[in-house]
């Protein structure tokens, strides 16, 4: 049942890119960043019905050393975003984060003094989600777009 | 005024009014509960008296308030509950806005603490003889008071530090 099957005996010529690419794309593990309601929904994506396994995604790791892709679920307050950043700067690159519903994108509702208007004020995200809470499909199409992003990035370099 | 209290709290209305007469300024009620405003230098006789007298052995909250008016503009209004009589008094001191200060009342129930400390954070009013007069949300150092009427609704631009993008070259 393995890769060998398909390719039969012939052999198969590629890009490191391209190797590498698909290899990161199919298995971002979530660092699950579950900070309000939107963190429930993302339960939902990683549990069977909607199935977050189909994308290698399956493996929520609550080590931030072991995780490719944050997703921040919920509304950051100014005393958790030192939190949430330490967390980030802690996981190895190359790593992703996804905005997961209007809180986190944008501040949502919590238009008010204590809550930070947005987390990419403190972190480089790379797909917002909307809804509040977003359906965990709409995730799962975050988590696509965050494939689609990974497959095209240039991810060898020769050293000087 | 026309008031329908019932019997224990009209007992208690009607201690308090003998033995506070002087520090008592109002009593009204308001959709169902009743209100007692005194003066704030007597607060904490008044509260050892309610507990002790009146049985009112829980302290349920302790709110602030901004009236935004030029006198006594603010406002502290303590939830109290007997659970034995099942009854609810709300007891009020308003303060001026000059430096808001009242008196602590952490030694009649232990609970008062972190409401104190709460409304001491929102609205800057400082309880005298408290053990730990801190803010209890907002960072140390803080300059302002959230729930003051004058403070913007998204607060002060930059007064609360983000953490540092570039954590390397800090």
């Amino acid at each position: 049942m393995g890769i060998e099957n398909s390719l039969g005996d012939g052999f198969l010529t590629t890009k490191v890119d391209t190797l590498t690419n698909w290899a990161r794309s199919n298995a971002a593990w979530p660092m699950p960043m579950g900070l309000a309601c939107c963190a429930i929904e993302m339960m939902a994506f990683a549990a069977p019905k909607y199935d977050a396994a189909r994308f290698g995604s399956e493996v929520m790791r609550f080590s931030p050393r072991q995780s490719d892709l944050m997703i921040v679920a919920g509304w950051v307050n100014y005393k958790m975003s030192h939190a949430v950043r330490r967390i980030w700067d802690q996981m190895p690159d190359p790593k992703w984060c996804i905005a997961m519903g209007a809180c986190a994108s944008t501040g949502g509702m919590h238009r008010c003094y204590g809550v930070v208007q947005g987390c990419d004020n403190f972190l480089p995200v790379d797909a917002y989600v909307s809804g509040c809470p977003p359906r965990p499909d709409a995730l799962l199409h975050a988590l696509m777009k965050i494939q689609d992003k990974v497959r095209t990035e240039h991810s060898t370099k020769l050293d000087s | 005024m026309d008031m329908e209290l019932s019997e224990t709290l009209q007992t208690v209305v009607d201690g308090l009014s003998d033995e506070y007469s002087d520090q008592l300024i109002d009593v009204y009620q308001s959709s169902g509960d009743t209100f007692v405003r005194v003066e704030p230098e007597a607060i904490v006789e008044i509260c050892k008296f309610l507990k002790n007298d009146h049985h009112f052995i829980y302290l349920a909250d302790i709110l602030g308030a901004d009236r935004f008016t030029s006198q006594e503009r603010f406002e502290v209004i303590y939830n109290l509950v007997s659970l034995r009589n099942r009854e609810r008094l709300f007891v009020k001191v308003w303060l001026e806005e000059e430096e808001p200060t009242v008196d602590s009342i952490t030694d009649v129930w232990k609970a008062a603490s972190w409401h104190e400390r709460q409304v001491y954070d929102m609205f800057g009013v400082r309880f005298n003889n408290h053990p730990d007069m801190r803010r209890i949300y907002m960072p140390e150092d803080f300059d302002y008071y959230p729930l003051r009427k004058e403070f913007p609704l998204l607060g002060i631009p930059g007064s609360i530090d983000l953490p540092s993008s570039t954590p390397d070259t800090e």
